[in-house]
This record gives C-alpha cells, structure tokens and sequence, in this order.
C-alpha cells in the first residue's frame, strides 16, 4: 500500500492494517521519548549530585588552604563549630522535649514511651487520614528514643529467615508517603510476623520526608528485632540542606525545627551501613567497591564519619578545629602534590578552575587511596589504620553504582563512590560467603532491576519519582529459600486518570522545562559554540549545526533533533534558527547584574546550599557580613570576578526590609525561571529553580 | 555537469542520512559496543519515520541478526538501512489515509468507533494485536463519558511531532 488517494471500495481488512501500522509505530516513538525523559531526570539528578561532592571539595580545600588571619577562615570555623559533634550530655539538655507543651486544641496523635503497637499504627492512619503534623514534643521525644536505641545497634544489621518468616525489603522512598502507605496496604505494616529492612534514602526531594521518618522510627521503637533500617546517602544533614529535606522541617515545625534537624543530624550518624539476611544475602544502599571488607566495617566507628568529611578525606572525630588542620598539613604534600602558594597569590588564583583541579586531585586521591593505603597508613598509627580507609569505605557503601563492563572506577557522575563489574560482585561474594547483593540508590522503570548475572538486584521504591506517570516502585520478599519475589506498584491516584500517553507527555514536559533551565544557564557557552558555526555572523545557524553545538555544550547524549521542536520556537522556513532569538524566549524575573546572571543561574543550588550551610541556626535569614563574605568565597570558587561593590549592591537589591539580614528563600526567588511564550506546568518537580516551590504544593491544582 | 551536481547531492544526502541512521542507532546502543538489541529495530524504523509491518521487521530482523545472538551489529545495519532507504521499500503513511481508514470501519458513519468494533478489527485482521496492545490502545483513545473512539479526535495525536 503506498501513498495516494484511497478509492471508494477500499477493503477493512487493509484499513485494518493500515492503522496498526500507524499504531506501532506511534507507540514506538512514545517508547523513545520516554527514554530520552528518563536520561535527562537522571543525567540532571546526577549532575546535581556531582555539583554536591565539588562543594564539599571546596570547602575541604578551603581548610587547607586558609590562613589563620583571613576572614574567610572564621566564616568557615564558624560553620564547621556548629557542625560538629559535641559531647551526648550537652545534647540531651539541648534536646530536652519536657517544657514543651502540648495544647489542648491538638487533635493530633499522642504519644507515650515506651511506645506501643496502636501508637504506631496511630500514627500511620493520623498522616494517610487526616493528614495532622505530630506534635513537636512528641517528635522529639521519640526522635530521643530512636537516638538511644540506634546507638546500640552494630554497623551491620544481621537477621534471619527463620520460623518461615519472609523478610519485606523496600528501596528509597524520598518523603513519598503514598508509596509508603501503599506498600503497608498490600504488605501489611511491620509486626512480629512481618520483618522489614528499609533501605535509605528516606528523606529529601518528597514532601513527607519527615512523616515517613516518623512511621519508621515509630516501628523500629516497637519491634527492635524486627524493623531493621540502612542508611543511604541521602541521610546526611549537608544534604538535606541542597535536596530540601531541612526546609521541610522548617516549615513544618516553625518553633522546634532547629532542634529536630539537629537531633536527625545524630541519629542519620548512628544509623546502621548495612544488612545481612541469612548469611547469604546483603542489604546496603549503594553498593561495593573492590576495597569493600565487611569485617573493616562492622569493627569501624561509624557515627564519627560525616559524609562531609568523608569528601575531605579527615580522619576522626571528635577533634577540634586546629586538630583537623594540622591532619591536613601532615598529608598536604601528599594529596595535594604542587604546593599552591600564599594568601595572597590565591585571590590571583580566581581565574583558575579550582572546582575542576580538586575534583581531579580527589579522583586521584581516590585512586591513590585505592592502591596505594599501605604507603600511607605507614605514616600513621596502626589503630588508625583501618579508620584512615574507612571514609572512602563508607562512601562506597553509599554512592556506588553498578556498571557493566568489569573493573573498579571512581564514579564521576555523582562525584563520590565508584562503578563496579560483575567481576568486583563475583569477587565480593566468594570472599565473604554470600551469593546475592540488594541495593537501591538509583531509579529504574519497572521499580527494580538485576544485574551481573542476577547477583546484584537494584530495587526502588518510590514511584513516580521524576513525574507522574515516570516508574513503578517495588518491594521484595525474602523467605527461607532467598528467591527475590517483587511486587511492583505505582501510587499518586492521579495515575489512574491520566492514560498513559498523557502521563509520558506530562513527565516530558517537566523534563523539557528542566532542561531548557539547563540550556538557559549555559548561554555564553552555547553562544559560543553557534558562533563557530556562523562563520558570516548572521545569527543563524541550520538544524544539523544547532544540535550538534548543543552537544558540544552541555555534553547530554540527547537526540538534540527530535527535541528541538519543544525547546526552540523561532525555526524559520528555511530551516535555520536565529540563536539570538532562542535565549529571548526565556528570561528572569528579577533584575540582578547581568554579568553575574548567567553563572549564578547555573549554580543556583550551589548557592543556596551554600546559603543554608552558613545559616547555621537554620532561621532562614543569614547576616549581611556572612552574605558578603559568601560570595567573596562563592567567587573563587565559581571562578567569577566580583568586586565588593558588585556584592554591596546584590545585598542591598536583596535586602528589601533593610534589616541586614538576608531572607534566603526570597534571594532564590530571583532564579526562577519563566518562559515568556509556554506555560510553565508545575507538577511536582524536584528541579525547580526556587526553594519556596516545595513548600507551595499544598495550594498547586496540579497536584 | 548535471551528473556532477546530482552527485553532489547524493553525498550532502548520504552524510546526512548517516547521521540520522547513526543517531537512531546509537540511541539504542545501551553497551556502547555498536549493537543493538533486535527488539529495538522497530523502534528505530518508526523513528526514522518509516512504517514497516511486522513482516517487514521479521523479514529485515533475519537479515541482519548476528547469528541468533539477539543483537545486531551496525556494520551489518547499515548497508541494509541503506537499502531500505534507497529502495524507499516503507515509505510513511500520509494522514489523510489513516482518516479515511477509520471512516472505512465506521460503517454507519457516525464519526466514531464503539471499542468492541476497534477490538474486532485491531484483533482479527491485518497484523492483529496482543491483548496487551489492544488495551493500551483502547485505554489511551476512548472518550471518558461517552466511551467511544473519536478517531478525527485521536488521529491528530497519532500524528503528532512526526518531523525530526
């Protein structure tokens, strides 16, 4: 059958055809946009994983490399101080619940110690039914409970199937309370009968991280052998702060939120690394690496190693200040080969990319550190020995990923962690005895996945996760003969009512969005790139050389073709695209210096990190010297020219009530993007340019 | 000098179209070891705007399969492709056929389909659909309130963003 007028007599049989050919093939080209959706939520999630891990280099780096009379030096101590872990008896007066009062208007849930099995379930139906917040006093005295009790437990959980018991595991979960409840609803919740291990990543992107914390610690209070949770990397206060955990609390506890994140602070320190099921069967978070010693692990400290510090490679905790730079100094010549001069000849220093030169000196380090620790736990103690390797131990334990091809490499997508083959995993196995490793940390269509010759299982359990309609997610059960049995699920009641092209469509568009933000911060650069191509200056450039600059640029892996018709409107008959009409599709809403705009914009989660970070009592507001002083730091950093009028000015744009202090989430008000020409869809997405969004969802129609 | 300039052409087109063939291929190419999974292989037709049958697919799949190991290689993809393309054996379907394919099921010419009369045509003739193909159809094309297929209304979806 080809092209042309169709007769009159024209058979159903070949009408038939003809639209199940057109069907497949519509289905199929469905298929490849839902894939391409898929790689830009992860490539970008990654990506801000990666921006993460250069902060923490930086402000390792920053340790090193400060004088003791610098200002910049004390904004750092000053972070670091309030950072740190003090001694348990201070705490628990800071963390005293007793004067809290809980009025007689709360209808909430109301707890007792210790807690009981209705309490729990309580709790649970208070959040799916009537969506009440648990009181304050209540959280902290069960967050105090949790504390004492994860303090006694060992680095690795170990349990048994025994008694026919079939052991639930579920994956991440992200503050996605709904996929928590629906797993209860066809699992049951935990009870004597019903162990369960959660695998990490409880908080942050969701917006009930803290519920789900609450659920859990509830059950792990009233069944200690029977709820056995791993912690994953997304249980660590720097975090939190960049992925919207800490903003959460806030919100939702105006009066004791600081407490509350402080006390999580302890208790994600002191939560377990792992667990083993049987002797046979490991449950971890992210993965392994070809370092991995099980024995290591389960003997280390593991609450005096921070994620933070990790990055740093810094050795133990509790140390003070000084302690932590004379470490430094001890192993400067070794990890940071070129001396890199005086105070003075740094600020020179904010032409270079210093961002980029640690993170090669820590791929280095990391591969150093791989083969080369005997060479250097010589020169220290040998109690210290094993602790001097358990940072990047941990790391890996929380980071990795597993890759196919074997072998053993720094993972330089999220920045921390490594890649490992099947033949780490076959290696891994043999040596401690077991024969299948359960991890979750990335997000996968069908809720789970295997891999290496089905000895390692990917399972995640929040679905939904990059949009409506995006992934399943899925639990297992183990019994006694250790076979995976998944069960897959897919919450969010609006699923049911978008079909499915509706629901590729709405993920693509937040895709889209996202990565039209990503193009629109990397102007100068893409401008760059067509000028190169449009040798005659004539602000046009043709289909094949517009895609292939983007390549260039922003280095996606993207059929840049197939998507340009949704991220460029101004293609002209011809086929060419005016490039300098492209970026006056979008554009800010406030007005800040334009020669810092675009920099900014691209690390506009950076900096806000940053801005949480100093804000060290978590009110939101930082003062204007710690402000100033921020973007001086920001500035060598992102390798930006700023003179002190530059921030003067920014400070006082921002600084709207005149009060000297700044108002964080106002200041990141000014990077949410807006397109002058598409409306923007405001699902429930994670990328969004302003923090405020987060916590706006309540009154979103689109929910 | 026609000549030179009609082969001229040819190889403007061929770099072109190769790297339109590269582009779909390695979209695909999951291992980064020039493979792709046969399975892919409608895929990759639909997405250069071709619309093979299954038969097409099963016929071209054979040709090409590296030994039954389930993948094929591009040195083998592409000669083939090229054939396909020069020898224009799938050219695409143009719109207006597809209405005029529905009205010819729509016997009584009411401007749509009830889905048990879809699921009898989709089922039975042609290259009929899985159970699970006909759902997701029927799931995704029919009218909430009135369950029926408006097929003027589901054509323009289905045709959507064809050009690359």
């Amino acid at each position: 059958v080809g092209s042309g007028k169709l007769g009159t007599s024209y058979p159903a049989k070949l009408a038939a055809i003809l639209i199940q050919r057109w069907y497949r093939q519509y289905v199929a080209r469905r298929e490849m946009r839902r894939r391409y959706t898929w790689h830009i939520f992860q490539s970008i999630e990654y990506s801000g994983e990666q921006a993460q891990i250069k902060l923490y280099n930086f402000l390792g780096y920053l340790m090193d490399n400060f004088t003791p009379s610098s200002n910049e030096r004390n904004l750092i101590s000053h972070i670091f101080r309030e950072n740190e872990v003090c001694r348990d008896a201070e705490w628990e007066r800071y963390f005293c619940y007793k004067n809290i009062e809980v009025p007689e208007i709360y209808s909430g849930p109301h707890l007792t110690f210790p807690l009981t099995v209705e309490e729990a379930v309580g709790l649970v139906e208070a959040f799916r039914n009537k969506k009440q917040q648990l009181h304050s006093r209540y959280v902290l005295q069960l967050l105090l409970e949790t504390w004492k009790l994860l303090r006694m437990l060992p680095n690795i959980n170990r349990i048994s199937t025994c008694h026919s018991k079939e052991i639930t595991i579920c994956g991440d979960l992200h503050g996605q309370l709904e996929d928590l409840l629906l797993i209860f609803y066809k699992n049951g919740m935990p009870s004597l009968e019903k162990p369960y291990v959660f695998n990490g990543d409880f908080v942050d992107r969701g917006r009930d991280s803290i519920e789900i914390l609450l659920i859990l610690f509830a059950f792990l209070l009233v069944y200690p052998s029977n709820v056995y949770l791993n912690r994953g990397n997304h249980e660590d206060h720097i975090v939190n702060l960049r992925y919207g955990f800490t903003k959460e609390v806030l919100n939702k506890y105006k009066m004791h939120g600081k407490r509350i994140l402080k006390l999580l602070q302890k208790i994600f320190s002191w939560l377990p690394l792992a667990t083993v099921i049987d002797q046979k069967v490991l449950v971890l978070h992210g993965g392994i690496s070809d370092s991995t010693d099980l024995g290591v692990l389960a003997r280390a400290d593991r609450h005096i190693v921070r994620n933070q510090h990790v990055m740093t490679k810094v050795v133990i905790f509790p140390l003070s200040l000084q302690s932590i730079s004379r470490v430094f100094q001890r192993r400067a010549s070794f990890t940071y080969p070129k001396p890199l001069g005086t105070r003075d000849c740094f600020q020179n220093r904010s032409l270079q990319d210093f961002s980029d030169r640690i993170r090669v000196n820590m791929e280095n380090q990391l591969e150093l550190s791989r083969r080369e620790e005997p060479t250097l736990n010589a020169q220290i103690n040998k109690p210290e020995q094993e602790s001097l390797s358990l940072p990047h131990q941990i790391l890996d334990l929380l980071w990795s990923d597993p890759m196919t091809q074997d072998g053993c490499i720094p993972n330089e997508v999220r920045g921390g962690g490594c890649y490992w083959g099947p033949d780490v995993t076959e290696d891994f196995l043999n040596r401690h005895n077991l024969q299948l490793i359960i991890r979750s940390h990335e997000c996968k269509q069908e809720g789970y996945e295997f891999c290496h010759n089905r000895k390692v299982l990917t399972l995640f359990s929040a679905s939904n996760y990059y949009d409506v309609g995006s992934n399943r997610g899925a639990y297992v059960k183990l019994g006694p003969d250790l076979v995976p049995y998944l069960i897959q699920y897919q919450a969010s009641s609006m699923t049911r009512e978008l079909t499915v092209r509706q629901s590729v469509g709405r993920t693509e568009r937040s895709a889209l969005r996202v990565l039209r933000e990503q193009l629109f911060a990397h102007k100068s650069d893409l401008l760059c790139a067509f000028r190169k191509f449009d040798s005659e200056n004539t602000g046009l450039v043709s289909l094949n050389d517009w895609a292939s600059a983007v390549e260039s640029v922003m280095h996606l892996d993207l059929p840049w073709r197939m998507l340009r018709s949704q991220l460029v409107t101004c293609k002209n008959s011809e086929g060419t695209i005016d490039y300098y009409e492209w970026f006056n599709e979008s554009q800010l809403s406030k007005h800040i210096d334009q020669s810092l705009l675009e920099t900014l914009y691209r690390h506009r989660s950076t900096l806000e990190t940053i801005f949480r970070i100093v804000d060290t009592d978590n009110s939101g507001f930082i003062s204007m010297q710690d402000f100033r002083q921020t973007w001086k730091l920001l500035s060598v950093y992102l390798k930006m020219e700023i003179t002190d009028e530059a921030i003067s000015d920014l400070a006082i744009t921002i600084d709207s009530n005149h009060d000297g202090s700044i108002d964080i989430d106002e200041f990141m008000e000014a990077f949410r993007l807006t397109d002058k020409k598409s409306r923007l869809e405001r699902g429930r997405s994670m990328f969004m340019g302003t923090t405020s969004d987060l916590t706006k969802l309540e009154g979103d129609p689109n929910i | 000098m026609a000549e030179n300039s009609k082969s001229a052409e040819a190889t403007v087109l061929n770099t072109k179209i190769l790297k339109k063939l590269k582009g779909a291929f390695q979209a695909f190419d999951t291992k980064s070891d020039n493979t792709v999974d046969i399975k892919e292989i409608g895929t990759i037709f639909y997405s250069l705007g071709f619309f093979p049958t299954q038969a097409d697919l099963q016929k071209f799949t054979s040709e090409v399969e590296d030994e039954r190991s389930g993948y094929i290689h591009w040195d083998r993809f592409l000669p083939a492709m090229t054939k396909v393309l020069l020898e224009d054996k799938f050219p695409p379907i143009a719109d207006e056929l597809l209405l005029q394919a529905f009205e010819v099921l729509d016997i009584e010419k009411r401007g749509y389909l009830k889905p048990e009369e879809l699921t009898n045509y989709m089922t039975k003739e042609g290259e009929p659909f899985t159970q699970e193909e006909m759902d997701e159809m029927l799931t995704a094309f029919t009218d909430e309130e009135k369950k029926h297929i408006y097929y003027k209304d589901v054509i323009p979806h289905l045709t959507l963003e064809r050009k690359m």
